[in-house]
């Protein structure tokens, strides 16, 4: 080791740094920087009229207020599924732990299909919701079902392992103690995991404000209705309107990365939380 | 509230739930895929398949695969390498920014590689004074491909990385291995099963990718029509047996991605 010239212990420092950079510059920042080229290239007065359109803003609407119910649903969902999957055991317990990965494996055009089939007046569920006078195809339940679907691994997979990790000894020490299962759950384990919890949202809601996909299919796309960022953007392509296409992609980068930057915070704050309690 | 003790009503309640939930979310949707692309019997089925269409459509999206998830294999084990086996500055910016292809619509992956290589984008005139053409050509299938799915096998190896620590690695060196076999007879067994599943969530990625393929391919049938766009084609056509034949090829590919995943866990509990 004495002749290593490098500083650090372990070879391939070098190797794996001008990798990973070159790689990521040619595949992630160079393309992503040609488009910052052409949004800043269009002075703010253009930019500002594009992405303040009444058609872009009814898109954002859509797109936010179905992506926060898709990820309410995903929250209670996602919670009963790491719930029931960790504290339980029971027969179909390994089936139904591989299940909740399907969405993440199954293509979204396939997922969109699938969907707008089941909720057709004469599908599997349109023929029991359609009676009761709910609509799911071609309105915003069915942009909220789609982003619902396509995202409901996420907040499963980040609290199951954290509440693995609850220790059971401190609930049985509560519950001798004479606290109920409610305040167990209140007060032990629910502080526990809702960094996590938290964290899952995130992403589920940073996954459905992106979704395309099982969207298009299912949505119906009336402008001002059923309309998603992501297909305005689509639509402004196919129109060879590249500012605005530009202009709303900027948007939705911005908001990725800000999400990206709550979530990393997130985790941040888990760990300082696990590093507090041992 | 463990396996010996008997089950309360509320947990046979809640587990009945969860049930009930995956069922009506998950299984149905499964059935349904096989029941509709199976309903004129299985001769009907094979002819939708094998329409040329379709058949090229399978053809592009497998060749893309092959070509994509061997690079990202490589670049996802190097990324892996550098943020956990060594302290740098702009180490966190880095691990940040490997995160974003994923966190970002697909359609927003599509649009940054038009301006780049599209007629209007930056290297657009220089293309074409070359005269090459990229977009809606395979290859921006290919390169969008590896943006979408560049953070998934680095994703799967730095948590699997941080936990084994470097004391197997150094105890190599320290007995005289070089830098190559420590990592083909070190490092590569350890993460292997990580490798392999990250691989296999890339694979399905690329497989499955819709937005950012559907902007930069032109949708060109029989040219650059991948599998999924072939599905919203046929779709648009009304042609619901055809959609539903070619989808349930990608169904398949899940559930066996989804059992792949389940043997890779069950072998590294091992």
């Amino acid at each position: 080791m004495a002749q290593h010239r490098s500083k650090h212990l372990l070879p391939g420092f070098g190797l794996s740094m001008g990798l990973s950079l070159f790689y990521l510059t040619l595949i992630v920042l160079l393309p992503i920087a040609a488009m910052l080229l052409k949004v800043a290239g269009m002075g703010w007065p253009e930019f500002w009229r594009i992405i303040s359109s009444n058609r872009a803003l009814s898109a954002y609407r859509v797109t936010f207020s179905s992506a926060l119910f898709a990820t309410a649903i995903n929250g209670v969902i996602g919670l009963l599924l790491a719930w029931v999957l960790t504290r339980y055991r029971f027969p179909g317990r390994r089936l139904l732990d591989a299940l909740v990965d399907l969405p993440f494996a199954l293509p979204t055009a396939v997922a969109g299909l699938v969907l707008v089939t089941l909720f057709d007046a004469s599908g599997w569920y349109g023929q029991l919701l359609e009676p009761a006078g709910i609509r799911v195809s071609y309105t915003q339940l069915g942009i909220i079902a789609a982003m619902a679907f396509t995202s409901v691994p996420f907040v499963v997979r980040s609290v199951q392992p954290v509440l693995e990790e609850v220790e059971t000894d401190l609930e049985s020490a509560a519950m001798t103690l004479g606290a109920s299962r409610w305040q167990v759950f209140t007060r032990i384990i629910w502080p526990a995991i809702l960094p996590a919890f938290i964290g899952g949202c995130v992403i589920s809601f940073a996954r459905s404000l992106g979704e395309f996909g099982a969207v298009v299919f299912i949505a119906g796309n009336l402008p001002g209705v059923t309309e998603i960022v992501s297909l305005l953007i689509f639509i402004r392509l196919d129109e060879y309107n590249y500012e605005a296409a530009a202009a709303l992609a900027f948007v939705l980068l911005v908001v990725a990365l800000l999400t990206l930057l709550a979530s990393n915070a997130l985790a941040a704050w888990q760990v300082r939380y696990v590093d507090r309690k041992s | 509230m463990d396996a010996q003790t008997p089950r309360s009503v509320g947990a046979n309640l809640l587990i009945a739930l969860a049930f009930l939930f995956a069922g009506m979310l998950l299984v149905v949707p499964l059935v349904l895929i096989f029941s509709i692309a199976l309903r004129d019997g299985v001769g009907a089925y094979l002819n939708a398949i094998l329409e040329p269409a379709t058949l090229h459509a399978v053809f592009l999206t497998v060749t893309t695969a092959i070509i994509v998830v061997p690079i990202n294999m490589v670049v996802g084990a190097a990324l892996a390498w550098l943020v956990t086996r060594f302290r740098f500055r702009g180490r966190n910016l880095l691990v940040s920014f490997i995160e974003l292809p994923a966190a970002v619509s697909p359609i927003v992956a599509g649009v940054v590689y038009l301006f780049l290589y599209g007629n209007q984008g930056l290297l657009g005139p220089l293309l074409q004074w070359a005269g090459v053409q990229v977009m809606f050509t395979p290859l921006a299938i290919v390169l969008v491909s590896l943006f979408v799915t560049a953070p998934y096998v680095a994703r799967e190896l730095i948590p699997l990385m941080q936990q084994q620590g470097t004391e197997d690695e150094e105890a190599a060196l320290s007995l005289g291995a070089t830098g190559w076999q420590m990592f083909w007879h070190v490092t590569l067994p350890n993460i292997r099963w990580g490798l392999v599943y990250g691989a296999v969530l890339t694979n399905a990625r690329v497989m499955g990718e819709f937005g950012a393929v559907s902007v930069v391919s032109g949708s060109i049938r029989g040219q650059t029509n991948t599998l999924p766009l072939q599905i919203n084609l046929l779709f648009n056509d009304f042609n619901i047996a055809g959609a539903f034949a070619a989808a349930s090829t990608l169904a398949l590919i899940a559930v066996l991605t989804l059992l792949l995943k389940s043997l890779l866990e069950a072998w590294e509990r091992r």
